[in-house]
């Protein structure tokens, strides 16, 4: 009995120091996964920067697209990217608001708020270009809207709505019991709890979580290139049923252009879209911290 | 009965508070009910749009057939060239993905200093935040040109494994927080147990605490396979057009979001089999993601029981 | 059981007889799903005087308190059962809009809980909420009014446009006390109203308390003896029976519960033997 439980013993210590190894290392191998991530973001900035830095002209934001890059600019993409996703926004946000109140506070059935929230998350899961395919079928041809802004727009406004009324959900559930409850006590509907104390307590809260929204629905390409196509686009827009194209299409549409100076006019049309949306991200925290500061006054 | 216990008054006033509350009631409902709605039309139109497509093709014929030339002058509808390369692209993405987003979600939850958290998963997030056309971009005019040709020389321009590869890059954050979530939940308790055994924090990490939120790293996984699925751009811009029935990474394929987006990008006019085949393609992915998801929902669902 | 109601049928005559009900309790029960927190509670509360409730901590109190405005319709899972009369009127039938409930019934909770709001606002919250006309100087008049009554009207007169959140503790309950008063209710319900703050702060809030009493039905909930005693009329003693439900165990006035309790269970809890 005692050999025995010498040579566990001896065995134990043994893999006690393998494993002391591995203990110290583990933090070390872990962190390698982060990196990963951060060097891919790290090594495509230094990419787009060093190809496209000496693009960034104003003509670039001024011109129409042109067969000579030298003389191509962004300017219907960026139009296109601000009326449909301007568009979209005015859509969503107000829906997404409705949606995240009544899936919080206004909901009095659980079995309709748990199909609901259900729905809310199968469609988060529905693949961006699909969105495109129904936008195309239903509201291009079905209801004869064209290929249009508008049709792009409310395609958007529905992809993203499951974003915003998850963000708005969360601002909602922030505000305290006690507070809602001392409203209530006062002999206050529901319609005056939300006007009075929700909203105006959540509302920077749903606005940070609208930005963050909208900022990726500019990046999205796939369900705008089925609704629009690859276009030429050389006039801004005047209507809402006006053909159109927007950012990332247009970066799309010069990436598939074998032409070195093509190259280099996406990096450099990269390089515009990173920095729209590194500042609106950048509004959205800003956001955050100021309304968090006053919460805890 | 209440007239006599209430003043006239104040049944007034709230009659009226009641009629608006009634109206607003309605309306949030309504805007609530647009994700049913939505889910409803999607699901309609892609069937609809599809009965046309297989008026003159056979199912067989689409679920078995290895060529798929919709775009040439004899057309063959098999989907299964198609159907491959997106598994591979996203197996591709997979092998990036979960080790990498596993690693940070254990590394943030366990090892870091929580002053690192945030900024850390800020940058993560990130990640999800970078539009996937830069992505693309990046897959052909770096990964593939500069690290790819030199470790596999003979390897086109256009890759699978590129694809593979910026997709696993873009999904790291859905793995890695949706997995932290999970190991943020796994009770204190269970730490604390294994180490009053004298276990080291690399057993508490791999055999206790990942074990506990297993469901949770699983349900994580899933999401991030169907969102590598539903991804286009970077397909499109690193993949290529080239329809072929294979499983080597290091060829160009399609995969059937990039068909969608080729179809688009030309000019197939409403009605011509062109324009129908893409909801065709269309349907299958959204019945693959749509079954994934409802799967990962139900591996949520029996961890919540759990606790 | 027939004792236990006996006891507390004469204290009821003795209640009727004395003065008006305006609040009535029928075998109100509630339960969560199938388990009971309450069960089978029947007592009377006078116009105008100061009904405490106590009991262990636990045993139901805050919920049947909860019952007399309807505020445990917020609780999605409570079911109420039984009758809640209001001047006869029984709130919880279909005719009845809670929010008409709730404006003759108003409500102090545990914690102070003003709105992120001036403290003039806080105070007219309930006027503008319940579509009152008033004139600018009627609206001011009234908020006034309903300050002095919380014995907070000297301290905060100067600072009326202060946000809520710069009074003290002491202050943000009394300034609670005076929106629900504004609203000029005929009862009011208190639940542990004083639990938070200190003893100085206690002491105002009784004070006051005792003051309104003329003039408004108040009912109290507390885990204090010692303070039931002080302030109310009558006292209700809750108890958990052997399945943790609450039951009414003694009712009466105050005097008679705390020198000659009938119960031995309240003689128990009232000489700290218990709970």
């Amino acid at each position: 009995m005692a050999d025995t439980l010498l040579e566990s013993s001896q065995r134990f210590t043994r893999r006690d120091r393998l494993k002391k190894t591995l203990d110290t290392l583990a933090p070390v191998f872990l962190s390698i996964g982060v990196f990963i991530g951060v060097a891919t973001v790290a090594a495509l900035l230094l990419t787009v920067v060093t190809s496209g830095a000496h693009r960034l002209t104003p003509t670039l934001l001024t011109e129409y697209p042109h067969p000579n890059p030298a003389q191509a600019g962004m300017r219907s993409a960026i139009l296109g990217t601000i009326w449909t996703v301007g568009l979209s926004a005015l859509i969503c946000i107000p829906l997404g608001i409705a949606s995240a109140l009544y899936l919080t506070e206004w909901s009095e059935n659980r079995f309709v708020k748990r199909f609901l929230e259900l729905n809310m998350a199968n469609l988060a899961g529905v693949p961006s270009v699909v969105f495109g395919l129904v936008g195309l079928s239903i509201l291009t041809y079905g209801l004869g809207w064209g290929r249009s802004i508008i049709a792009g727009a409310f395609t958007l406004a529905v992809m993203t709505l499951p974003l915003v009324t998850v963000a708005a959900a969360e601002a909602v559930k922030t505000i305290p019991e006690a507070l809602k409850h001392g409203a209530y006590a006062l002999g206050a509907t529901k319609l005056q709890v939300t006007r009075y104390i929700i909203l105006p307590k959540a509302l920077p809260m749903m606005m940070t979580g609208a930005i963050l929204a909208v900022s990726r629905a500019i990046g999205e390409a796939a369900p705008i290139l089925v609704i629009s196509g690859l276009l030429f686009i050389r006039q801004d827009p005047t209507s809402i049923f006006d053909r159109f194209t927007v950012m990332p299409l247009q970066i799309y549409n010069w990436v598939s252009r074998p032409q070195v100076a093509f190259q280099e006019l996406s990096s450099a049309a990269i390089l515009v879209l990173l920095l729209i949306l590194l500042t609106m991200n950048a509004a959205a925290i800003a956001l955050r911290y100021r309304y968090q500061r006053r919460l805890t006054l | 009965m209440q007239q006599t216990v209430f003043s006239p008054q104040l049944l007034e006033n709230v009659r009226k508070k009641r009629v608006s509350n009634t109206l607003f009631n309605l309306l949030f409902l309504g805007a609530s009910s647009i994700s049913f709605i939505t889910i409803m039309v999607i699901v309609g139109s892609l069937i609809y749009e599809s009965t046309f497509f297989f008026s003159h093709v056979s199912l067989v014929e689409f679920f078995t057939g290895t060529e798929w030339t919709v775009l040439f002058a004899e057309k063959k509808f098999g989907v299964l060239p198609l159907l491959t390369a997106t598994a591979l692209t996203s197996a591709i993405a997979l092998l990036v993905a979960v080790p990498a987003g596993l690693a940070t979600a254990i590394y943030l939850s366990e090892y870091a200093r929580p002053s690192l958290r945030r900024p850390v998963k800020s940058i993560i997030e990130l990640l999800a935040g970078i539009p996937t056309v830069v992505y693309g971009y990046f897959a052909l005019y770096f990964i593939s040109p500069n690290l790819l040709k030199q470790l596999i020389p003979g390897i086109s321009i256009h890759n699978a494994l590129a694809v593979g590869l910026m997709i696993g890059v873009l999904i790291i954050p859905i793995v890695a927080s949706l997995s932290e979530d999970a190991i943020y939940a796994v009770p204190e308790d269970f730490r604390q147990a294994a180490y009053a055994l004298g276990a080291r924090k690399i057993d508490v990490v791999f055999r206790v605490i990942v074990p506990a939120a297993l469901s949770g790293i699983l349900a994580s996984i899933i999401l991030a396979f169907t969102r590598a699925m539903g991804e286009t751009m970077i397909a499109a811009i690193a993949g290529g057009f080239r329809v072929i029935f294979s499983t080597d990474p290091r060829e160009a394929m399609q995969t059937m979001t990039s068909f969608i987006a080729q179809v688009a990008t030309g000019d197939a006019p409403h009605g011509t089999v062109e324009y129908q085949s893409i909801f065709a393609v269309g349907l299958l992915l959204f019945i693959i993601t749509l079954a994934f998801n409802l799967v990962a929902i139900q591996v949520v669902k029996r961890w919540q029981i759990r606790y | 059981m027939t004792m236990l109601k006996e006891l507390v049928g004469r204290n009821m005559e003795e209640i009727v007889y004395g003065g008006k009900v305006v609040v009535e309790t029928i075998n109100l029960s509630v339960r969560y799903g199938k388990r009971y927190a309450i069960r089978d509670i029947s007592l009377k509360v006078e116009k105008n005087r100061i009904t405490a409730i106590i009991g262990p901590s636990g045993c139901g109190k805050s919920t049947f308190l909860r019952c007399l405005n309807r505020m445990n319709d917020l609780i999605p899972d409570a079911r109420v059962e039984g009758k809640v009369l209001y001047r006869g009127l029984d709130i919880y039938s279909r005719e009845v809009d809670p929010v008409a409930v709730r404006t003759v019934i108003g409500m102090v909770f545990q914690r102070p809980n003003p709105f992120p709001m001036s403290i003039f606002d806080n105070v007219a919250f309930g006027l503008r909420v319940n579509g009152v006309k008033l004139s600018k100087t009627e609206l001011a008049a009234k908020v006034r009014d309903a300050l002095e009554k919380a014995a907070l009207w000297d301290e905060v007169k100067d600072r009326l446009d202060a946000p809520a959140y710069s009074l003290s503790g002491g202050q943000q309950q009394r300034l609670c006390i005076a929106r629900t008063l504004a609203v000029d209710p005929e009862v009011i319900l208190l639940d542990e109203p004083t639990v938070s703050l200190d003893p100085i702060s206690t002491a105002k809030i009784e004070q006051l308390l005792r003051n309104i009493s003329s003039n408004y039905t108040i009912v109290i909930v507390t885990h204090n003896m010692q303070q039931a005693a002080r302030v109310s009329d009558y006292t209700a003693v809750l108890m958990p029976d052997e399945e943790m439900v609450g039951r009414l165990i003694e009712f009466g006035p105050t005097r008679d519960i705390f020198t000659q309790p009938r119960d031995k269970r309240t003689e128990d809890y009232i000489s700290g033997r218990v709970g």
